[in-house]
């Protein structure tokens, strides 16, 4: 038997808990072949058939950070990016709540680390999958004529993990504290595609401010259009504070709620009992 | 030292009173079988023991770690199994207990004799690189329990551990799970089912959130009573 007051846990035993939760996650990704196979397909369904649809209705101008102007495909490539990002932060969060009725996340809360810590975890597990996946997209979306500069590919990264962590710091808020949300229909319909759709990612937003007011304001509030426009500039060598700034607020606000939300006898976790024995 | 100690535990979810004023010990070694019918409380009290709610009065510790004050000393000598599976099907057997392994800390290095030996334990050494959907129910329980003894607790926890299996695998778990109390670890059992505690073990009765009974099984079931007469007649009175 382990001498438990002996036990301690270093630097060491915390990477190990962090790798082996990424290394589930990414084997579950690569196991669920729809999941994997989806994630590949959707942005490229958004890609190829609708910008290709939209390619000489919706001409954009020279807005930074373009310098030229561009086509439609080349301007909503970082919202597709943007949106692998928000599809799989609302997965890997809301899949602790639907998954076989909690039980991984049973299993993930009776480790011994700081809840906290755990939270953190599971989110850059989540993060880790989605860029790998929005690289993969990016290698694809090449053939199509997206050719940002080779240096954009390494800029867009930390822009990457810090948009991913807030879209899945998001999941996790929902996931601790909405009851409803127990389908991903239902995520769908009341938090992807509202933010999808009154976000930069389709069309930039004078373009927005010119048709409706009361949109364009919800769309700069929207914390998807900050990250996509964060990983539009970094894409294009170029850095946006204001969006930075903003992802970064909205990445404490949603941390702090789902530590609050999984803080047992709070949130989630209590008004779920509630059902129980 | 008490491997659990459960002190004046009170628990509600709203209104509705769950847990009343329950206290109880586990000694390391002991087959302790917590007794109840469906609704009598006893996965909020495995919720409370591990975390997952917070103790609203009374006291949980592991060892003497107060479970508030010391969650991390006390997670580390407690072993779970729950009521619901908790495996990823998608996974294989071995990826599963690498993955709980890393959940303590430890390293695949460290990670891999202790998981040999637990599968081998359970007669399920051959199947560590299958995937856990191929699996029969009793295999995929057994899983469960080699997982919870990955990290070579000195508590364990069983919640109902037995629903849905053959005769076979529930004799396996219990013969099992003696023999790990025969080594000194401590284990609370939860169960409905009255012949699953033996005349070894000590028995507590949990109805309606109370506990109407505490004692070894041979006391409780003093001939010609059986056990489930002494049950029975317990929670009738307590209706």
């Amino acid at each position: 038997m382990m001498d438990a007051d002996a036990l301690h846990f270093g630097a060491g035993a915390y990477w190990q808990c962090l790798a082996g939760i990424i290394r589930r996650e990414a084997l579950r990704w690569l196991h669920q072949r729809g999941r994997f196979i989806s994630a590949l397909v959707r942005p490229l369904v958004w890609l190829v058939i609708f910008a290709a649809g939209f390619h000489f209705v919706l001409g954009v101008s020279i807005s930074p950070p373009y310098r030229t102007y561009i086509p439609y495909e080349v301007y909503i490539a970082p919202g597709l990016a943007g949106m692998i990002q928000l599809f799989n932060g609302m997965q890997s969060s809301l899949s602790m709540v639907y998954d076989r009725e909690m039980g991984s996340m049973r299993t993930l809360m009776v480790s011994p680390f700081p809840r906290w810590f755990l939270l953190i975890c599971k989110l850059l597990a989540g993060v880790a999958v989605s860029i790998v996946q929005v690289y993969i997209f990016l290698a694809i979306a090449w053939f199509w004529d997206i050719k940002p500069p080779i240096t954009g590919y390494i800029a867009v990264f930390p822009a990457l993990v810090l948009s991913g962590l807030m879209l899945g710091a998001l999941g996790l808020v929902l996931s601790s504290f909405i009851r409803q949300l127990e389908n991903f229909a239902g995520v769908m319909n009341f938090v992807i595609f509202p933010m999808f759709f009154t976000s930069a990612a389709l069309y930039p937003l004078w373009r927005v401010q010119q048709a409706s007011l009361p949109i364009y304001w919800l769309s700069e509030f929207n914390p998807f259009t900050h990250a996509v426009e964060l990983i539009r500039f970094a894409l294009y060598d170029s850095f946006n504070p204001v969006s930075a700034l903003v992802v970064c607020g909205y990445l404490v606000l949603f941390m702090g709620a789902a530590i609050i939300g999984y803080d047992p006898g709070r949130g989630l976790l209590a008004r779920r009992g509630g059902g129980g024995e | 030292m008490a491997a659990l100690s459960v002190s004046a535990l009170s628990y509600s979810f709203g209104p509705r009173v769950v847990l009343r004023d329950v206290s109880f010990t586990v000694r390391p070694g002991d087959f302790t079988v917590l007794l109840g019918l469906n609704g009598a409380g006893k996965t909020t009290l495995f919720s409370l023991i591990t975390r997952l709610y917070s103790a609203r009065t009374g006291e949980i510790s592991v060892f003497g770690h107060d479970v508030d004050r010391a969650p991390r000393l006390a997670l580390a000598r407690l072993g779970v199994v729950f009521q619901q599976p908790t495996l990823d099907l998608d996974l294989t057997v071995e990826q599963n207990l690498f993955y709980h392994a890393s959940l303590h800390g430890f390293s695949p290095a460290r990670a891999r004799p202790r998981i040999l030996e637990e599968l081998t334990r359970i007669g399920l050494a051959d199947r560590r690189g299958d995937r856990v959907r191929a699996l029969s129910g009793g295999q995929k329980r057994r899983v469960e329990l080699a997982r919870a003894l990955v990290h070579s607790p000195s508590l364990l926890l069983l919640d109902e551990p037995t629903v849905g299996l053959d005769m076979e695998s529930r004799q396996f778990l219990l013969q099992h799970v003696r023999d790990l109390c025969r080594a000194g670890i401590g284990v609370l059992w939860a169960t409905h089912l009255i012949d699953e505690a033996g005349e070894d073990s000590r028995v507590i009765v949990l109805h309606h959130g109370n506990i109407l009974a505490d004692a070894p099984a041979s006391e409780l079931a003093a001939p010609p009573a059986t056990l489930k007469d002494r049950f029975d007649a317990l929670t009738r009175k307590a209706a």
